[in-house]
């Protein structure tokens, strides 16, 4: 019903209410958790100068989320390795 | 007699904390438990006009606690229940003029002689909630479907918890049915999904709700009134009773309106 109106109107955005919703799930991990947006960020850039160290990686590659999962907030880092035939020498 | 302690709390304001107080308030009383509400907004007293009870303050809770007066006599006896009082906030003072310890004090008294103590919270984390929360037996957190309300509510839902005052339970106020029903206001399950806490109840957004403030008559007194009738509900369930929520999408046009004129109630 919603989605035929949708479509009459030329509405091609998704209900308001889902926005709200997705919002208001995202914004309240990180209220839960203590950890804004700008940590993340911190967390983020420190890894990536650790990482770096070790392992040639692909910096602008890297994501560092906050995720909840039924009752656990847990921190999930993708961090893609560049490929490399050899080590390189510093 | 060992009564119970219910705060009413948002984290938000102006969501509906101090109508569903007094209405919640209005239909225990009326349903014939004994029933006290204190104001715990104090510098922003709104109670006693929601009550319509404005014109007989003498005494307030802050006069109790400083021992001005006896608790007795800062308790107003509404004009229509016999059963239902309100003790006001006062005035012109601040909430540091309250410490929690002093609202345990109070609410243990008054446990001896009531059925429900109804908390009305200021809006806020601070002193004024903190006052309200520390004699809480019961929990009850307002929300409207609104992501600012929403979110507030759930931080109030963790300082509940971390007080060990949980697990509190929900009302969904001001909900509009056919803006739900558009997809453009969250429905009670997306509230629920996000704060997964117990749902109490479910208010319409009513225009007899401002009317009722106008005059000072609680809507839950009104036998006709949508929000009304949800708020019976409420208390019902607080006093323990299995009660069906209301079907919201029943439109209050012409016909349901001669439905009511005939069969009164929802």
């Amino acid at each position: 019903m919603t989605n035929f109106f949708r479509r009459l109107t030329g509405r091609s955005q998704p209900p308001s209410k889902d926005v709200a919703r997705d919002r208001l799930k995202l914004v309240l991990i990180h209220d839960r958790t203590d950890v804004s947006p700008a940590i993340i960020e911190n967390i983020k850039d420190e890894i990536i100068t650790v990482i770096s160290k070790h392992v040639d990686i692909d910096r602008d590659g890297v994501e560092i989320k906050l995720q909840q999962e039924d009752n656990e907030n847990r921190l999930v880092a993708d961090i893609p390795i560049l490929k490399s035939p050899r080590r390189r020498a510093r | 007699m060992s009564g119970t302690v219910i705060t009413v709390t948002s984290g938000k304001g102006g969501v509906g904390k101090t109508t569903t107080t007094a209405n919640i308030a209005a239909a225990l009383a009326a349903d014939g438990a004994k029933v006290v509400c204190i104001d715990a907004d104090i510098g922003l007293r709104n109670l006693d006009v929601v009550l319509g009870l404005e014109n007989r303050i003498v005494y307030d809770i802050v006069h109790v606690v400083e021992g001005a007066a006896k608790l007795k006599q800062a308790m107003i006896r509404d004009k229509r229940l016999p059963h239902l009082f309100l003790i006001p906030a006062a005035q012109t003072r601040d909430k540091s003029a309250v410490a929690p310890s002093d609202m345990i004090r109070i609410c243990d008294e008054l446990r001896a002689e009531f059925d429900y103590i109804m908390l009305d919270s200021p809006a806020g984390i601070e002193r004024g909630f903190r006052n309200a929360l520390a004699p809480s037996n019961r929990v009850v957190i307002v929300t409207n479907p609104e992501v600012s309300a929403v979110r507030d509510a759930d931080r109030i839902i963790g300082l509940v918890e971390s007080e060990q005052k949980g697990p509190p339970s929900l009302i969904i106020n001001r909900i509009k049915p056919e803006m739900v029903k558009r997809g453009d206001m969250l429905s009670i399950d997306d509230v629920l999904d996000v704060l997964a806490i117990d749902l109490i109840g479910v208010v319409p957004e009513d225009e007899q709700i401002v009317i009722g403030s106008n005059r000072g008559n609680p809507v839950a007194l009104d036998e006709k009134s949508r929000s009304g009738q949800a708020f019976r509900n409420i208390a019902r369930r607080i006093k323990g009773e299995q009660v069906p929520f209301m079907d919201l999408d029943k439109q209050d046009g012409f016909f349901s309106r001669l439905g009511k004129l005939i069969r009164p109630g929802g």
